[in-house]
């Protein structure tokens, strides 16, 4: 029994492991609202379609910060690293749920834990706080272009490489 | 060999049994990262269950428990940091009014944002936001995931774009480090963690969604009251200065600009003040620290259309 004790989880670790470096998949996930699908690796590169919460890209390589990715309907280009997760993210209860996977660290819920039911049922007991200042100040999104000029105008030099 | 016997040899296994998994999860909790911890559970809960020392019932509890004391803030996902930043903005702005003077606040923006696009983290959920708010207090908060917030007394103490950029490229540097996150006790994180692993369905209802709110209501309290009242470590202040520093490098500004303003900040704070007075360094002790960063101070020389742009669009009175 003792040898039973011993060698089960070592046998199960190096099970695992093979598993883990098995399962380094190249496809990854959007872990924000939405972000563009650049011409280049920069901020200044042209953006064109947009990728959202949740779409999985496939990674072909990275330069500095940058991910350069296969998207769905045949689009390809740079997303920043920051906007990526290796996790497999679900927007919907019952496309798949996280019993049918190995381990939730794998997997994100999108909308689970903290999310707008709970700022709801919070916003229910403190109605003194008022969210519209946070709303409306979310709306603000300077584009592309307006940064360029605010920069060229104010004649801020961005060093070689600077934007992440 | 009598009942007694063999009941006390079966006993004694289970023992040995009981004590080798507890040995092999002292390991696991002393040497694992977060993920391998999260299989030893699942692996250790298995064994126990397979030899009959745990019912299935308690196999699941552990494997449940593994998962959840095991979580730090790192395991909050972006959406989730998103709206624990949302509800400390807006604890914030209920505490000190907004300035609703659009010109202002869209150049803030547009500073704001050019300067997050320079951090190591330009990509937030919900992105980077700044307002700014109406105190004479010397302030300025950053909210998990980028709500931005400085005040009237802090803005008195910028007297060029470089000095502005230098506030918002420290307060981007608390998000990119995820100081606020690291405010919540992990009492509180444990909590909530647990109520989502013993659930897995999106959607959340009666108990549990009252015990998540209440897990949720203690990490926006645990934020706030460190950025209002005790300050973060002094080691996150450092921190987010040295990233301050390294984004206006990278952006083009004069990291100078962050020294003029801790000088401006050191004449104007009251020593008793309930504001970067009592939460933060003082402007000396920074102004060493960024000295051995960037050298001796050098006075600020922005070009003229710089310097008449901060004074055109900042104006709030």
């Amino acid at each position: 029994m003792k040898i039973k004790v011993l060698f089960g989880p070592v046998i199960i670790i190096g099970f695992a492991a093979a598993v883990w470096a098995a399962d380094s998949s190249k496809m990854m996930s959007v872990q924000v609202k939405t972000t563009p699908l650049r011409d280049t690796p920069s901020f200044v590169g042209k953006a064109g379609a947009t990728l959202s919460y949740g779409d999985r890209v496939e990674t072909l390589g990275t330069q500095g910060p940058w991910t350069k990715v296969n998207a769905s309907g045949g689009l390809s280009g740079w997303v920043h690293t920051s906007a990526l997760t290796s996790q497999r993210i679900v927007l919907k209860s019952g496309q798949e749920t996280a019993q049918t996977r190995a381990s939730s660290d794998e997997l994100a819920l999108a909308g689970k834990g903290f999310n707008s039911d709970v700022e709801s049922e919070y916003k229910k007991q403190h109605r003194n706080i008022d969210f519209t200042p946070i709303d409306r100040m979310e709306k603000i999104r300077i584009s592309s272009t307006e940064i360029q000029s605010f920069l060229k105008e104010g004649g801020v030099s961005p060093r070689e490489g600077g934007a992440q | 060999m009598s009942y007694r016997t063999t009941f006390n040899i079966q006993r004694s296994t289970f023992n040995v049994q009981f004590w080798m998994l507890g040995i092999f999860f002292l390991f696991a909790l002393e040497s694992a990262t977060p993920q391998i911890l999260d299989t030893l559970s699942d692996i250790g809960a298995e064994i126990g269950k397979q030899t009959g020392a745990l019912t299935p019932g308690q196999a699941e509890s552990i494997k449940k428990a593994g998962k959840a004391v095991n979580k730090t803030f790192e395991s909050i996902t972006p959406e989730q940091e998103y709206y624990i930043g949302r509800t400390v903005g807006a604890v914030i702005v209920n505490k000190y009014r907004p300035v609703n003077n659009d010109a202002a606040n869209h150049y803030l923006n547009v500073l704001g944002q050019t300067l997050a696009q320079f951090s190591d983290r330009p990509e937030t959920f919900g992105g980077y936001h700044f307002l700014i708010i109406d105190s004479n207090e010397i302030n300025a908060f950053s909210a998990p995931g980028g709500l931005i917030f400085i005040s009237r007394g802090m803005l008195n103490c910028c007297k060029n774009e470089d000095a502005l950029a230098a506030v918002l490229a420290h307060e981007i540097g608390h998000v990119q480090h995820q100081h606020g996150l690291q405010a919540i006790k992990k009492s509180r994180l444990n909590s909530a963690f647990t109520i989502l692993a013993a659930e897995s369905a999106k959607q959340f209802g009666g108990q549990d969604l009252k015990d998540l709110t209440t897990a949720f209501e203690g990490s926006i309290s645990d934020i706030t009251s460190t950025m209002m009242n005790s300050g973060y470590a002094r080691s996150c202040e450092k921190e987010a200065d040295k990233s301050a520093v390294e984004i206006m490098k990278r952006a083009g500004y004069d990291p100078n600009g962050l020294t003029a303003m801790l000088m401006e900040m050191k004449k104007n704070l009251k020593p008793d003040g309930f504001d970067f007075a009592k939460t933060h360094p003082s402007p000396d002790s920074r102004i060493s620290d960024i000295t051995q960063w960037i050298g001796p101070y050098q006075p600020v020389a922005a070009p003229a259309g710089r310097q008449t742009r901060f004074e055109r669009d900042l104006k709030l009175n």
